[in-house]
C-alpha cells in the first residue's frame, strides 16, 4: 500500500471513535473505557460460571474469560452497524460488540425473551441491531457465511464492515482455505479475527500443527493481508484492529486476517477450570496467569488514574448489580409455549 | 379467466436456462454460481449464454470450494441476494453438507427468525447410466429430504423446471433443486415469459384406477412407459404420481389416490433401503389405508451403482421392472409381464440420440 493511500484512509481509526465503549463509557481515556468492557463482560461470565451448578443454564456453555482484550479491542474499532460473527465461544464477542445482556441470559436459560426464543442455547446468540449478526458452533462455518455478507454488501453498494471471530482450530478446517481464497479472488474486504488461545479442546497446536507451519506466510501466499499480536493486549488489540481496518480501507480489494495470542483460563465446555486434568503444564500456566488480559490493563492504569483501586471496585459492583438484577428478571420471565416447539421450520 | 400463456417448445436444459434467465432478468439481486456455469457447456446448456446477457460478476464461475460457496451463499442471502449454486453432479454437493444441513436448513429455525431467512436454490444433478459408477449416479432423495427446513424438489417435465425453478429462486428457503441428467434432453412446450410453478403438490401425471405409482424425476418418465403398455396390453389403468417436492411432501394427493386404487408402487431411483421409497410406504400404513396387496418398492439394488454398460443393465430399474411388479401388485402373472417390448435403446441410455460423454 502507498503511503499515499495510507495518509488518506488513516483518519478512520484516529477519528473514528470506539463506538460501543464510547457510549457506554463516556468521557474516559481510551484504555479505562477499553478496560471497563472487559471487566464488564468478566463480571457476566464470571456470573454465569457461579449460577451454572443451579441448573437453570441447561445448555454448554464455552465461557470466554482471559479473551476479553481480543473481542473488546476489535469491537471498540467497529460501528453499531458494522457486522461480527462468531463461533462457539461467543459471549464475549457477542458483549463486546453491544448485544443485549438480557436476550443473551435469557437464552443461556432457555426462556422466551431469548434472543433465539429458547433455539439455541449459548452457543447461537443473534443480536443483528447490534450489528451481531450470529454465532454457531460447527468450527469455521460462520466464515464462509460473513464473507456472503461482505459480497451483499458490496453488490449492493453499502459500506459495512464484517469481521468473523474464530479460534485457530478453524483454520485446520478446509472451509477456512476455501473462505480465504474466495474472499481474495472476489477482493472482498473482510476481516478474519483468529484468536489463538493455543488449544482445540484439550489438544495443543504443537499436535496439529508442524513446526515448520507458518500461518501469516500461508495467509499472505493467498493475496490476503496478515497482522498479528498480544492477544492479551487490549491496547495492542485495538492498535492493529485500526491498522488493518486503515489498510483494508486503503486498499478495499484484499481481505485481512488478524492473529492475536491469548489463553483461556476457564475449562474448554463449562464454569470450571480444567488445570487439573493435566494437559498444560505449570510453567504455562502461571506465565499465563501473569498476562491476564485485566491485570496488563489495569498496570498501565495505574500511573494515569490515582483513585484506580476505588474507581474499579465500583464499576465491578455496578456490573454485579447489573447482571444479578438481569438474572432475576430472566427467572421470572416467561418459558417458551411448548406448542410452539416447531414453529418457522420453514420460513413464510 | 386469464388467458393461457404462449408456448414454446424448449428441452429441460433450456426450460431451467430460460427461468434463469427470467430471475436474472427481473431481479437484479438474483446470481448464478458454480464451477463451470459461464464455461462453453455452461452446465449442460441450462446456463450457456448467460453470461453474455447478465455478466461475469451474475453469472459467476467459482473455484472447487462447495463448501465455502454454500456458506458464502447463505452469507449473501442474509445480506439481501438471492444467489442460485449450481453442482454438476450431486456426488460433489457432498463437500458441502455442513452449510446446507448445519445452517442453510437451520437458520430461520434456529435463531427464531431473528437470524432472518436463508432464500437460496441449490441446483444438483444427479443421473444413471452411461458408466458414470458409484460417484456419479446417486440421487440421495432420502438424505436432503430427511432434513427439517430444506425444501427439497425434483422436477420431470420441462414445463415444471422452468416453473419450479423460477418458484424456488423466489421463496424465502433452502432449496434443493434436483435434476436428473437423463432429462436434460427431454422436450416439451414450456409456457414463455414469467411462469412460477407451485412448490407444495404432486401432479397426477396419468389418471388411473388399478394401482397408484409414486415416482419422482427420471423414474416418472419410466412410469408413464410402464403405464402406456399396462394400460394398452393389458388394461391395467395406473395411476402415475410426479412428486415434484420431496420435502414437504403433498401426501394428501398420495392419500386420495391409494384410497381409490387400494394398491401402492413407489419407483425412487435410489437405494432402497432407508429410502424416499419406504417413507412413503410408512406414510401409507401410518394412514391405515386398507391395501389390496402388499406395496411395492421398485428402487436400486442396496448396493453402489456399478459402470459397466453389462452390470448396469441388472442394476438400474427401467419400465419392464415397473410393469412386472403393478403385474405382480393386482395379480396378474409374470407372463404377462413377459411381453414387454425391449428397450428401443440400451437401458444405460435414456434413448439413442444420448451422446455422452457424462
Amino acid at each position: 500500500m502507498s503511503n499515499e493511500a495510507l495518509k488518506k484512509a488513516s483518519g478512520r481509526a484516529a477519528a473514528g471513535p470506539p463506538v460501543r465503549a464510547e457510549r457506554e463509557h463516556p468521557g474516559g481515556d481510551l484504555l479505562w473505557r477499553l478496560f471497563l468492557e472487559m471487566l464488564r463482560i468478566r463480571v457476566i461470565e464470571r456470573r454465569i460460571a457461579e449460577r451454572y451448578a443451579e441448573k437453570e443454564m441447561r445448555c454448554p456453555v464455552h465461557l470466554s474469560i482471559g479473551q476479553e482484550a481480543v473481542a473488546v479491542g476489535v469491537c471498540a474499532q467497529l460501528r453499531q452497524q458494522d457486522r461480527v460473527m462468531s463461533a462457539h465461544r461467543s459471549h464475549g464477542h457477542y458483549l463486546a460488540k453491544g448485544g443485549d445482556v438480557y436476550s443473551m441470559l435469557a437464552e443461556l436459560y432457555g426462556r422466551k425473551d431469548g434472543c433465539c426464543g429458547g433455539r439455541g442455547g449459548s452457543m447461537h446468540l443473534m443480536d443483528r441491531s447490534a450489528g451481531f449478526w450470529g454465532a454457531v458452533p460447527i468450527v469455521g462455518s460462520t466464515l464462509p457465511i460473513a464473507l456472503g455478507l461482505v459480497l451483499a454488501d458490496k453488490r449492493l453498494g453499502r459500506s459495512e464492515r464484517t469481521a468473523a471471530f474464530f479460534g485457530e482450530g478453524a483454520t485446520e478446517e478446509g472451509v477456512f482455505t476455501e473462505t480465504l481464497n474466495l474472499a481474495c479472488l472476489l477482493r472482498l474486504p473482510m476481516l478474519f479475527v483468529c484468536e489463538n488461545n493455543g488449544y482445540s479442546v484439550y489438544t495443543p497446536l504443537q499436535l496439529r500443527r508442524s513446526p515448520d507451519f507458518d500461518f501469516g506466510g500461508y495467509v499472505r501466499s493467498h493475496g490476503s493481508l496478515y497482522f498479528s499480536g498480544d492477544g492479551n493486549d487490549v491496547e495492542a488489540v485495538h492498535r492493529i484492529t485500526g491498522e488493518a481496518l486503515n489498510a483494508t480501507l486503503a486498499d478495499p480489494t484484499r481481505p485481512c486476517v488478524l492473529e492475536f495470542f491469548t489463553w483461556r483460563y476457564y475449562e474448554h465446555c463449562g464454569p470450571g477450570q480444567d488445570d487439573h486434568l493435566g494437559y498444560r503444564d505449570k510453567e504455562e500456566i502461571d506465565n499465563w496467569a501473569k498476562r491476564c488480559p485485566l491485570a496488563v490493563a489495569r498496570s498501565r492504569l495505574t500511573t494515569t488514574r490515582p483513585g484506580l483501586e476505588n474507581e474499579v471496585e465500583a464499576a465491578e459492583k455496578r456490573y454485579s448489580r447489573e447482571i444479578d438484577s438481569i438474572i432475576e428478571a430472566v427467572r421470572s420471565s416467561a418459558r417458551p409455549d411448548p406448542a410452539t416447539f416447531a414453529r418457522g421450520v420453514f420460513a413464510p | 379467466m386469464s388467458q393461457a400463456p404462449p408456448m414454446k417448445d424448449l428441452t429441460f436444459a433450456e426450460a431451467i436456462r430460460d427461468a434463469t434467465a427470467v430471475c436474472l432478468r427481473q431481479d437484479p439481486r438474483t446470481f448464478v454460481i458454480g464451477l463451470g456455469v459461464p464455461d462453453p457447456k455452461g452446465i449442460f446448456g441450462t446456463t450457456a449464454g448467460l453470461a453474455d446477457e447478465f455478466g461475469m460478476d451474475r453469472v459467476m464461475d467459482a473455484p472447487l470450494s462447495e463448501n465455502a460457496l454454500t456458506g458464502m451463499i447463505i452469507g449473501a442471502a442474509l445480506g439481501g441476494l438471492r444467489p442460485i449454486l449450481t453442482h454438476q453432479r450431486v456426488d460433489f454437493a457432498l463437500l458441502s453438507l455442513e452449510q446446507i444441513v448445519n445452517q442453510a436448513a437451520k437458520w430461520y429455525y434456529m435463531f427464531d427468525g431473528r437470524g432472518g431467512t436463508v432464500p437460496i436454490v441449490i441446483r444438483m444433478v444427479i443421473g444413471r447410466g452411461w458408466g458414470q459408477g458409484p460417484q456419479h449416479a446417486q440421487s440421495l432423495f432420502s438424505w436432503f429430504a430427511h432434513i427439517p427446513g430444506l425444501k427439497v424438489v425434483a422436477p420431470a417435465s420441462p414445463a415444471d423446471a422452468k416453473g419450479m425453478m423460477i418458484a424456488s429462486v423466489e421463496d424465502n428457503n433452502p432449496v434443493i433443486f434436483l435434476e436428473h441428467r437423463w432429462l436434460h434432453g427431454m422436450r416439451g412446450p414450456v409456457p414463455d415469459g414469467y411462469h412460477r410453478a407451485d412448490l407444495d403438490h404432486c401432479r397426477v401425471a396419468r389418471k388411473g384406477t388399478d394401482v397408484t405409482v409414486v415416482a419422482a424425476a427420471h423414474m416418472v418418465i419410466e412410469a408413464m412407459r410402464a403405464a402406456e403398455f399396462a394400460s394398452a396390453r393389458a388394461g391395467i389403468e395406473m395411476e402415475v404420481i410426479d412428486v415434484r417436492c420431496l420435502n414437504p411432501l403433498d401426501f394428501k394427493t398420495i392419500e386420495e389416490s391409494v384410497r381409490r386404487t387400494r394398491r401402492l408402487l413407489v419407483a425412487d431411483d435410489d437405494a432402497s433401503h432407508c429410502g424416499f421409497a419406504a417413507e412413503i410406504i410408512a406414510r401409507v400404513s401410518e394412514a391405515g389405508l386398507e391395501l389390496a396387496a402388499p406395496p411395492v418398492r421398485v428402487t436400486h439394488p442396496d448396493c453402489p451403482s456399478p459402470s459397466s454398460a453389462a452390470l448396469a443393465a441388472a442394476f438400474y430399474p427401467t419400465a419392464p421392472d415397473l410393469y412386472a411388479a403393478v403385474c405382480r401388485t393386482v395379480g396378474r402373472g409374470m407372463d404377462w409381464a413377459a411381453q414387454f417390448p425391449p428397450r428401443p435403446c440400451p437401458v444405460d441410455v435414456p434413448n439413442l440420440e444420448f451422446p455422452g460423454p457424462f
